[in-house]
């Protein structure tokens, strides 16, 4: 038998619910590679193992007296830092949140709680979810597990979510919740060789998550392969009458419906993906994808997304806009940090705060954002960003009156090396060109691991489905999954 | 047409008066959380996650506060829109803790609507008049800061936070202080009938942003002010009038009048700068991306629409039209629900009571209502819902005058023995034997004596002094004491003296 830590979230459950190992062992077993990766890969903020061991501790005693257990009954998991946890630090990576312990558990987390699932810790992530790199986590950023050949030059694991990414890749969790804004699940599961989805906005309750940009924020699932990602969703999703904007439709049992089998199935390759520049490795496994995808008995046909090259732009208004608002309430008054100047006022107070707790790029996209909404501009910027975004999601309705899901690379390179691109913050936002279309729809969309880059690096294929078609998604990414064989993983050098 | 006019040292000047009124709505819960509303908690005590704005948390609308905005909205026969969205409105301020308001700007719930204020010649409202109101929105209300717990700190008290306001936004169509005066007691008027908010502006139930300016009749309108937080309709009128006066004084001045904020001092009648429109916030309304349009079915506007009582207007109409009651004392019973309320139970049983239909006994419960009983409830310093006489008491003392067993000076004394005692009106009759006499042989007995020891003004009236019938009445009443049926005195009267 390989190592428990090499299992993921199925072989974990199936192993404990037979016996083959407790569930107490298998949350030790995290627990040490938890801290045997810390100083290296920092891809947590704070480490639970008590948690994990309590969790894991009440799975074994359940099944010891035979009752039935939850669909991720004694899988520690990593849970993304944005995730209100109670009695757990909260923090968002940033320095206005350190300290902050919430009194309450969001929604989703509670959900794979009573699934039997044990939280390891919180996972880092760029500060507020918002980057590419995780470079901007007050908390130091994640060092991917992977390196390039002959070379010790720290790489990204992607971000936002790029501490799940990190741990999944680095065995330090078979699995870990994402969030996906822009896509912050998806960029980093490509980055690191592991498998994310980013549900039909509305799936998972976004109560108790720390909002970036509400219209867009939705929480997914992270792990190796898209049979975990379908159990882990299944937990997490479903309707929540405290979000208003959650969607009031049973969860489908995604799982059980799993095939790779792709037989009457059409998938459409939107051209205008085929971006200037983009590097000929991109290319080639994007077209290895569309073979697979035939190979498993899908058409493939090329279709129109004409709006597409304004994405980035609508998304790069309405994020920083939604979010110069959500971030309002981190002012010092309530909780969390408060820089208090001799003598200071109630502006100075707030100035001196909101200054010292907030990161450059949350500040940079805070301004961005109090700019696009203010008067005179609002319209120019914020009103034709909600008309744009319209007409992308106006095309992939379109597109889907064609096709059934839609095949793209995920990224546009491999993960980069740390401190490589975030001196220019243009070219930071260009990593999101991929995923912002599909986020800014609504709609579910899934990066599996594909294969290697010249440099051993892993690439993701991106999957796009309709509303509510996770199913589709799912199935389509186990046929890549089934075809590409990805067994590759990072050699241990922490 | 309103005759209000300032007079200044060039002429007449009009002033055009609009007024945003918030009035809190009637919900157990406030308007995005399940958080209780009582007035005058604890503080903080009536907070929840979401209030406090804590990390993740979300706004659910509350259906109730809705239906009461749409009622409202209904009540003053307004449009209302079955689309409509909630936009947050952003500004940092200690009170606000999620550093924006939720309101509507761009699609409130409620569209145009108006409301008729009534004639009243002696406060210079020659005839009734239409106000049209613009919109009514929902929002959420701030915190309250407290001042006065630390020498140098400022606390917070987040009750208030988040309970559900309704913005009634009038056109600029009132034209005098009393017009605003009465508009203002108009809708709270109304909004009791509604039972959408209590109305209780000394609590901050009700709070107005008067928007005043003035100008030369027939010119356009001028640049208007707006004083904030106005809370009783006594200041709101003090406000207008001393905003209008100034105002005149500062054009006729050589000056402008400057678009700003400005706050009313209760203490001394006037108002004063808060902030002008130069440093006015730049709100940065946008719509809430936490909370999806707010759409209204039929089935929804017809349950609002059901549930509407009869509004101060129709039963005015009513009470003068089907009960015969005079138009001043349908207009004083219908001001107030309490009073409407009130006087309808005790119509009913009084009806009962004297075996009659409503409209034959509506005239005298309502005029002994208003000339009899509030003017004892308020010698006592009491008001209908603290009667100590009930309407079921009181309908059995209208019957006693009704079948004529007691007079109505007799029922005068009833009631001040039912007011200090409690006691039924029946049982003080036949204890202090206050039943009127209409016997009519012991009535002529007693007319006989007084005509015979009174023959010079017997005399006096067969000459043509007819004025001293009243003399004869007198007399006789005070032989009887006080308990024979006047009428018969008068039938008897008029007999003997021919």
């Amino acid at each position: 038998m390989s190592e428990i830590t090499d299992l993921g979230v199925a072989a974990i459950r199936d192993g404990v619910a037979a016996g083959t190992f407790s569930a107490v062992e298998v949350a030790e077993a995290f627990n040490a590679n938890v801290a045997a990766a810390q100083g290296a890969l920092n891809a947590f903020i704070v480490a639970t193992p008590d948690h994990a061991i309590e969790a894991a501790k009440a799975v074994d005693a359940k099944r010891a007296a035979g009752e039935t257990l939850g669909a991720m009954a004694g899988v520690p998991i990593g849970m993304k830092d944005l995730f209100a946890t109670t009695g757990v630090q909260t923090t968002a990576a940033s320095h206005i949140l350190e300290g902050f312990v919430p009194q309450y558990e969001s929604t989703v987390s509670q959900k794979l709680w009573d699934a039997g699932a044990g939280l390891l810790g919180k996972l880092n992530l760029d500060q507020f979810a918002m980057g590419s790199s995780n470079e901007s986590s007050h908390f130091g950023s994640v060092v991917s597990p992977w390196r390039r050949p002959g070379s010790n030059a720290p790489l990204t694991a992607g971000g936002s979510s790029g501490g799940s990414s990190a741990a999944i890749a680095a065995r330090l969790a078979p699995a870990a919740t994402g969030t996906d804004t822009g896509g912050s699940i998806r960029q980093p599961a490509a980055y690191t060789g592991t498998t994310g989805i980013k549900p039909t906005y509305g799936r998972c309750s976004r109560w108790g998550v720390v909002a970036y940009a509400s219209s867009l924020d939705q929480a997914g699932a992270m792990g190796r392969d898209v049979t975990d990602c379908a159990i882990m969703l299944e937990s997490m999703a479903g309707f929540d009458p405290k979000d208003a904007t959650s969607l009031e439709l049973p969860v489908p049992n995604w799982t059980a419906a799993l095939v790779g089998d792709l037989k009457g199935k059409k998938v459409g390759i939107p051209k205008e993906y085929r971006v200037e520049g983009m590097p000929a490795e991109i290319e080639a496994i994007w077209e290895q994808g569309i073979a697979w995808l035939k190979d498993a008995g899908a058409e493939v046909v090329e279709v129109s997304l004409p709006h597409t090259q304004y994405a980035l732009a609508t998304y790069y208004i309405i994020a920083p806009a939604e979010a110069s608002s959500n971030l309002a309430r981190y002012d010092g008054v309530r909780y969390g940090l408060r820089d208090l100047p001799d003598g200071a006022g109630l502006q100075d107070m707030y100035a001196a705060t909101r200054a010292d707790g907030f990161g450059p790029e949350v500040k940079r996209r805070i301004l961005i954002g109090t700019y696009v909404l203010s008067a005179g501009f609002y319209d120019a910027y914020y009103t034709k960003a909600q008309k744009v975004r319209a007409l992308i999601s106006q095309d992939f309705a379109k597109a889907f009156e064609q096709v059934d899901v839609l095949l793209t690379p995920t990224a546009p390179s491999a993960a980069f090396a740390l401190g490589e691109s975030n001196e220019d913050p243009i070219a930071m936002y260009l990593n999101d060109v991929f995923t912002v279309p599909a986020s800014l729809a609504g709609l579910p969309a899934m990066s599996v691991p594909a294969g290697l880059d010249a440099q051993g690096l892993p690439l993701g294929l991106q999957i796009i489905g309709r509303p509510l078609d996770e199913q589709g998604v799912l199935n389509a990414g186990l046929a890549i999954e089934g075809r590409a064989g990805f067994t590759a993983k990072p050699g241990k050098w922490w | 047409m309103s005759t209000y006019r300032i007079q200044g040292a060039t002429g007449d000047w009009e002033v055009v008066i609009g007024l945003e009124i918030h009035a809190q709505v009637t919900s157990n819960s406030k308007l995005f959380s399940g958080s209780a509303t009582a007035f005058g908690a604890e503080p903080n005590t009536q907070v929840s996650l979401i209030d406090a704005a804590m990390p993740g948390m979300l706004p659910v609308p509350n259906r109730e506060c809705i239906r009461q905005a749409v009622r409202t909205g209904m009540a003053i026969d307004a449009q209302i829109n079955k689309w409509s969205r909630f936009d947050r409105k952003n500004y940092f301020y200690a009170d606000l803790p999620q550093g924006y308001q939720i309101s509507q700007l761009y699609h409130p719930l409620v569209g145009e609507g108006s409301i008729t204020i009534e004639a009243d010649e002696k406060a210079g409202i020659p005839e009734d008049k239409v106000i049209g109101i613009e919109r009514i929105h929902v929002e959420q209300d701030a915190g309250k800061l407290m001042h006065d717990q630390h020498p140098t700190m400022s606390y917070v008290d987040l009750n208030r936070s988040g309970v559900a306001l309704m913005e009634i936004v009038s056109r600029p169509d009132m034209r005098s202080p009393a017009e605003a005066g009465a508009y203002v007691s108009k809708l709270r008027t109304i909004l009791r009938y509604v039972g959408s908010c209590d109305g209780n502006m000394d609590q901050g139930s009700m709070r107005c942003d008067v928007n005043v300016s003035v100008r030369k009749p027939g010119d356009e309108f001028g640049t208007r002010t707006e004083t904030k937080n106005v809370n009783s309709v006594r200041f709101v009128m003090q406000t207008i009038e001393h905003e209008a006066n100034r105002q005149v004084d500062v054009l006729e001045g050589g000056g402008k009048i400057v678009q700003e904020t400005r706050l009313f001092d209760p203490n001394t009648g006037t108002t004063r700068s808060m902030r002008s429109k130069e440093d006015a916030h730049d709100y940065r309304y946008f719509p809430d991306p936490d909370l999806l349009p707010l759409e209204l079915d039929d089935a929804f506007l017809e349950d609002c629409r059901a549930s509407l009582p009869e509004l101060p207007d129709a039963k005015r109409a009513r009470y003068v039209g089907e009960l015969g009651l005079s138009a001043y004392n349908a207009a004083v019973l219908t001001a107030d629900v309490d009073t409407a309320r009130w006087f309808e139970v005790l119509l009913g049983k009084a009806a009962a009571a004297q075996g009659k239909q409503p409209a034959d006994v509506a005239k005298q419960a309502a005029n002994w209502l208003i000339s009899e009983f509030f003017g004892a409830l308020n010698k006592l310093g009491k008001a209908l819902d603290t009667s100590p006489v009930s309407q079921g008491q009181a309908a059995e003392l209208l019957a006693l005058v009704g079948k004529g067993t007691i007079s109505g000076s007799i029922a005068k004394q009833v009631l001040e023995i039912m007011l200090e005692t409690g006691d039924d009106a029946g049982a003080i009759v036949e204890r202090e034997g206050l039943k009127q006499e209409s016997d009519t042989g012991a009535i002529e007995a007693k007319v006989d004596e007084i005509l015979a020891a009174n023959g010079d003004k017997v005399a006096q009236y067969k000459d043509g002094k007819v004025a001293l019938f009243g003399f004869f009445v007198g007399q006789t009443m005070k032989a009887m004491q006080g308990k024979a049926n006047p009428q018969v005195v008068n039938e008897i009267l008029k007999a003997k003296l021919g």
